[in-house]
C-alpha cells in the first residue's frame, strides 16, 4: 500500500513536472508558535520517511527579518497573507506552483485569487480568520457586534477591557469605526481615528497579546481578538461570545510558501499538497483552532468546530470584510507615530 | 633614572601588559557577539530606512537621529521636541529606580541573612535564590499573575484577614510590575552582595559594638561600607537591565504604555523603522555609560575604607 | 574559618533581616508552587484548575520538540555560562587591585557594554552579522548560539567576581610571595580558594541568564534550534499549552535533585 502510494505520488508529481526524487530526508519549517499539529507531522512523517522539523517564530516582522537576513536553513515558512507581496519582492520565496498540485482543486474558491498571490503561484492556506471582539456575556448584555465594545465602552465594562497591541490591526479597527478606509493616509481620517483611540485608552485595563487566562478567568470582560481564540475562551467559559463588528472587519490567512534558499524543494512540496487533503487540513483546524480552507474537511473536524459561530460569517457581514493588506511604507510610519502617542 | 625605579618601572608595564592578556579572551569575545555588530548599528542609525524595516544600503540620512529628538507633527507639520519619546524615557528611569531600591531594601538583608549562616546550609541557600530561575521568565510571570490576579493568593489573604473587604486591582497597575521586576531581578542583587558578604571581617564589626555603636549605626557605618562594592555590582546589574525590560511591564502590568524596551522593539518590529531604532538604542547606551562611569568613579573614591 | 565559628550572638545578627530573607524565600517560591500545581491539570488552559492528571507530562514526553528544545537549552546554559565566568574571571582579576593604568576605564566600559543595549538590539545587529557568516561559511551550527550567549553572560559573571576580589585581602597574597610561591602556586591555592564564592555567584547567574534569554535567541536560532524560552515566546500570541508547566516542574525536579546531591556530597567531605 505504501509503496503504490509512494509510487502514485512520484508518477503524479513526474506528470506535473513538480520534479521527480523520491522524498526521503528532512524538512525544516518556519511557523507561528502552538500552530503545528504535532498528529500532522506524525503522518507526514511517516508517510514519506521524512524528517520533520519545526522551529517557531512570534511575530511576521522578526520571521521577515530572518529570512530577509538569509543563512537559516528554513525550507517553508508560513508567514501572513497582508506580508506576502513584500516576501515575493525581496524575492524570498520559490515559485511552486502549488496551483498545479494535485490537491489544490480542494482549495475553496474564494481562495483561489486573493489580491497578495492571484491565481495562487506562491502560496496556498494554512488556516484562516477574522478579528473581532469577545465579551463576557455574564456581565454586559447589549449588542456586541461592534467595535464600540472597544471605543466607546458601556458602564458595565469600563477598566475591565483589553486591546491586542497589534499596530497595524488596532489602528485598523479605529479607522474602520471611525469611516475611514485602511492604509489612507487621508489627515482627517488619521485625526478621528487618533482621537478615538485617545479617548477609549482610559477605559482599558491592558494592551496585552495573552487573552486566554484572564478572559475565561473574568478579570478581563472584553477585549479585542482573532475568531479562534476566543473559539477556545468559549469552550472553557460559556459567558464568552464573539462579536462581528458590523462597522466591517478583515479576513487574514497565514499562507504555506517555499523559501527560495530552500534545501529541500521536494519535501516542501510533498508537504504543501499534503495539507490540502481535507483530512489533513481538519487535523491542521482540530490543533490550532481556526478554520481552513480546504474544502470537504467538515467531516473530519472535531465536534465541538463543527458549525461553531466563531468560524463562519454571518450574513451581515456579506460585504463588509476585506482581506487584510499591509499599508504603504509611509503610512505605516504615520500609523508608528499615532501609536507612540496613544501609548506614551 | 635609578636602577630601582626602572626596575620598578619595567615591572609595572610588565603586569599592565600582563593584566592584557588576560582581558584578551574576553574582549575578543565581546567584539565579535556584541561590541562590533553593535557598531552595525551605529552605521544603521545613520541610513535610509528601508521600506518594510532594514535599510537602504550606502543611503545617507539623518532622519533616524533627528527623529529621536524632535517630532513633527503629522496633522500640522510643526516640528517639535519628541515629548513622547521623552516621556517613555522618564518613566522607564523612574521605574527602573524604584526597582532597583526596593530590590536592594529586600535583597541586602536576604543575603546577608545568607552570608551569616554556617558554610553547608549558606551553600544551600545561595542555590535556592537561583532555583525558581531555572523556570523560564515567560512562564513564571504567567504563575505571578495567579499571585496578583483579583482572586489571587494576596487578595484571597487580604480579604480573608479583613485588611480589605473586597479584592483590590493588582494586576495590570504599576504595582504588579515592581512585584514582577523585583521578582526577577533579586538574584541579579542577591548574589553579587552575597559575594561581597561572605568574607565580611566581623573583627570590624565587633569594635564597632566595641566603641557602644548600636546595631544601626554598626550596619550604617561598618557593614555597608564594606560591602559597598557589591551594592553597586547588584545595583548595576538590576538597573540597568530593568531600563530595557520589557516581558513583564507587558504581561503583569498591562503593557498600557511603553517602556524604553518596548519603544525600540516597536521601531525594529511592527514600525520598521531600524534607523530610529538604532539612534535610540545608541542614545540609551550613551545614557547609560555615562552615569555608569560616574557612578563607578565616584563609588570607587568615597566607598571602600578597606584595604586602601 | 575562624570567623563562622565565632559564637553568632550579637555581633552577625541583625534585627529584621532574618524575616525579610523568609518573606523573600516565600515570595520566591510562591509562583513556582503554583506553577508545579498547575503541571498536574487536567484542563487546557496553564492556570485553570479543572482535576488532576499527568496528561501534560505524558504529553510533553511524547513532544520531541520541547524535549530537545530543553535539552537545548540546558546545553547552551552550561557551555556558555563556563566560557563566560572563565574569562570573565580572567578579566576580573586584570582590573581589580591596581592602580588605574590606560585603558582600564575602556576595559571595564567594553565588558559591561551588552548590559547597557537593550536585547532587542544587540538581537538584530547579531542577526545582521550572523547571518552573513552563516552564508559565506555555510556553517549555520549551534556556535553562532554559544558565541552569542557567552557575550551577554560576561558581564553577570564579571560584577560578582569583580566585587568579590575588591573586598579580598591582598596580604595573603604577600605572604604566599613572600614564601618563595610562583605567582601561579600563589594564585592557586591562595587567590583562587578565597575567589570560589564569586566564582559561583558569576556562574549561577550567567548560567541562568543564559537559560532565560529569549530575544537574542529568537534571532540568532537557525533551523532546529529552538530552545524552551524561544519555544514558550512563539506561542504568547496563541494558547500556550501546559506542557510548558510539566516541562518547568522536571527542570525544578532536576534542580533539587541536583542541590540534594551537592549537599550530601559536601556534607561528606566535611
Amino acid at each position: 500500500m505504501k509503496t503504490m502510494l509512494r509510487a502514485a505520488v512520484a508518477g503524479v508529481s513526474l506528470l506535473l513536472g513538480v520534479g521527480t526524487a523520491l522524498a526521503e530526508g528532512e524538512l525544516q519549517i518556519y511557523n507561528w508558535g502552538n500552530y503545528t499539529s504535532p498528529e500532522l507531522v506524525k503522518k507526514f512523517e511517516e508517510k514519506y520517511k521524512v524528517k520533520v522539523s519545526i522551529t517557531d517564530y512570534d511575530s511576521n516582522d522578526t520571521a521577515l527579518a530572518k529570512v530577509r537576513a538569509g543563512g537559516t536553513g528554513f525550507d517553508i515558512a508560513i508567514p501572513s497573507g497582508n506580508f506576502l507581496p513584500v516576501w515575493i519582492s525581496e524575492g524570498l520565496i520559490l515559485e511552486a506552483r502549488p496551483d498545479q498540485m494535485e490537491n489544490f482543486k480542494n482549495l475553496r474558491e474564494d481562495f483561489v485569487n486573493p489580491p497578495f498571490d492571484p491565481g495562487r503561484h506562491y502560496s496556498v492556506p494554512w488556516l484562516w480568520g477574522t478579528y473581532g471582539v469577545a465579551v463576557n456575556t455574564k456581565h454586559y448584555s447589549g449588542d456586541i457586534d461592534t467595535w464600540k465594545v472597544i471605543f466607546d465602552p458601556p458602564d458595565e465594562l469600563k477598566g475591565k477591557i483589553n486591546i491586542v497591541p497589534e499596530m497595524g490591526d488596532a489602528i485598523y479597527a479605529a479607522m474602520t469605526y471611525t469611516g475611514g478606509t485602511y492604509c489612507s493616509g487621508d489627515k482627517e481620517m488619521l485625526k478621528k481615528a487618533r482621537d478615538v483611540l485617545l479617548a477609549a485608552k482610559p477605559h482599558w485595563m491592558s494592551m496585552e497579546y495573552a487573552t486566554q487566562e484572564p478572559m475565561v478567568k473574568g478579570d478581563m470582560l472584553a477585549t479585542s481578538d482573532w475568531n479562534g481564540s476566543v473559539l477556545r475562551q468559549r469552550l472553557v467559559n460559556p459567558d464568552i461570545r464573539y462579536g462581528f463588528p458590523r462597522e466591517g472587519t478583515f479576513i487574514w490567512q497565514d499562507t504555506v510558501v517555499i523559501l527560495k534558499e530552500a534545501k529541500n524543494v521536494e519535501n516542501a512540496k510533498l508537504f504543501i499538497n499534503f495539507i490540502m487533503d481535507p483530512e489533513n487540513a481538519a487535523m491542521n483546524s482540530a490543533f490550532a483552532r481556526y478554520a481552513n480552507a480546504i474544502n470537504g474537511s467538515e467531516p473530519f473536524m472535531p465536534e465541538d468546530m463543527k458549525g461553531a459561530p466563531e468560524l463562519g460569517l454571518p450574513d451581515f457581514m456579506k460585504g463588509k470584510t476585506i482581506f487584510s493588506v499591509a499599508c504603504p511604507p509611509d503610512v505605516v510610519e504615520l500609523y508608528t507615530k499615532i501609536w507612540t502617542d496613544v501609548m506614551k | 633614572m635609578s636602577d630601582a625605579t626602572r626596575i620598578a618601572e619595567n615591572a609595572r608595564r610588565a603586569d599592565i601588559r600582563n593584566r592584557w592578556w588576560l582581558t584578551a579572551p574576553a574582549l575578543f569575545i565581546l567584539f565579535v557577539a556584541a561590541i562590533g555588530p553593535l557598531l552595525v548599528v551605529l552605521l544603521y542609525s545613520f541610513m535610509l530606512k528601508g521600506d518594510f524595516g532594514d535599510v537602504k544600503y550606502g543611503q545617507f540620512s539623518l532622519d533616524g537621529w533627528f527623529s529621536v529628538f524632535f517630532e513633527r507633527d503629522i496633522f500640522d507639520d510643526t516640528v517639535g521636541i519628541a515629548e513622547a519619546h521623552v516621556s517613555i524615557l522618564w518613566r522607564s528611569v523612574k521605574l527602573s529606580l524604584i526597582t532597583t531600591l526596593l530590590t536592594l531594601f529586600i535583597g541586602f538583608p536576604t543575603a546577608y541573612y545568607i552570608s551569616i549562616q554556617e558554610p553547608r546550609r549558606r551553600d544551600l541557600l545561595v542555590f535556592m535564590v537561583t532555583i525558581p530561575f531555572w523556570t523560564n521568565i515567560l512562564i513564571r510571570t504567567f504563575a505571578m499573575q495567579e499571585v496578583v490576579r483579583n482572586e489571587g493568593v494576596i487578595n484571597t489573604l487580604l480579604v480573608w484577614s479583613g485588611i480589605v473587604d473586597r479584592p483590590i486591582q493588582i494586576m495590570y497597575t504599576d504595582w504588579a510590575i515592581f512585584f514582577g521586576m523585583v521578582y526577577v531581578y533579586l538574584p541579579l542583587m542577591v548574589l553579587p552582595l552575597y559575594a561581597s558578604m561572605e568574607k565580611i571581617d566581623f573583627r570590624l564589626v565587633e569594635a564597632g559594638y566595641d566603641l557602644y555603636a548600636g546595631r544601626f549605626q554598626v550596619l550604617r557605618r561598618v557593614i555597608i561600607p564594606l560591602v559597598k562594592p557589591g551594592i553597586v555590582a547588584g545595583s548595576i546589574l538590576v538597573f540597568i537591565p530593568s531600563l530595557g525590560a520589557y516581558v513583564t511591564p507587558r504581561v503583569l502590568g498591562g503593557g498600557k504604555n511603553l517602556m524604553l524596551g518596548n519603544l525600540i522593539d516597536l521601531q525594529f518590529g511592527q514600525g520598521k523603522n531600524w534607523p530610529l531604532g538604532s539612534a535610540l538604542s545608541i542614545t540609551l547606551l550613551v545614557i547609560v555609560t555615562v552615569a555608569l562611569l560616574f557612578y563607578v568613579r565616584n563609588a570607587s573614591k568615597s566607598g571602600g575604607g578597606h584595604g586602601h | 574559618m575562624a570567623t563562622e565559628r565565632r559564637k553568632p550572638f550579637a555581633i552577625k545578627a541583625q534585627p529584621g533581616f532574618g524575616l525579610v530573607a523568609m518573606l523573600c524565600f516565600f515570595m520566591l517560591y510562591l509562583p513556582i508552587a503554583i506553577l508545579v500545581v498547575y503541571a498536574f491539570n487536567a484542563g487546557e488552559n496553564i492556570a485553570l484548575w479543572e482535576g488532576f492528571s499527568l496528561r501534560w507530562f505524558q504529553s510533553a514526553w511524547a513532544n520531541e520538540t520541547v524535549q530537545e528544545a530543553a535539552m537545548r537549552s540546558l546545553f547552551l546554559a552550561s557551555v556558555s555560562a563556563t566560557i563566560a565566568t572563565i574569562v570573565a574571571g580572567m578579566a576580573a582579576i586584570a582590573t581589580t587591585r591596581t592602580a588605574p593604568y590606560r585603558g582600564l576605564t575602556f576595559k571595564y566600559a567594553m565588558i559591561n557594554q551588552p548590559l547597557m543595549v537593550p536585547e532587542i538590539v544587540t538581537a538584530v545587529s547579531l542577526l545582521i552579522v550572523f547571518s552573513r557568516f552563516k552564508v559565506w561559511t555555510g556553517y549555520s551550527g549551534i556556535g553562532y548560539l554559544v558565541l552569542a550567549h557567552t557575550a551577554f553572560c560576561i558581564p553577570f559573571a564579571y560584577l560578582p567576581i569583580r566585587a568579590r576580589l575588591e573586598n579580598m585581602d591582598l596580604t595573603l597574597e604577600r605572604a604566599a610571595a613572600d614564601l618563595y610561591a610562583t605567582p601561579w602556586q600563589a594564585f592557586k591555592r591562595v587567590t583562587l580558594p578565597l575567589l570560589v564564592p564569586g566564582l559561583v555567584a558569576g556562574y549561577m547567574l550567567a548560567f541562568v541568564i543564559s537559560l532565560d534569554d529569549v530575544v537574542i535567541t529568537e534571532f540568532v536560532k537557525s533551523g532546529g534550534q529552538e530552545t524552551l524560552p524561544t519555544y514558550m515566546l512563539g506561542q504568547l500570541r496563541r494558547a500556550v499549552s501546559p506542557e510548558i508547566n510539566a516541562i518547568a516542574t522536571v527542570f525544578l525536579a532536576l534542580s533539587v535533585l541536583l542541590v540534594t546531591l551537592f549537599y550530601f556530597v559536601n556534607r561528606k567531605k566535611n
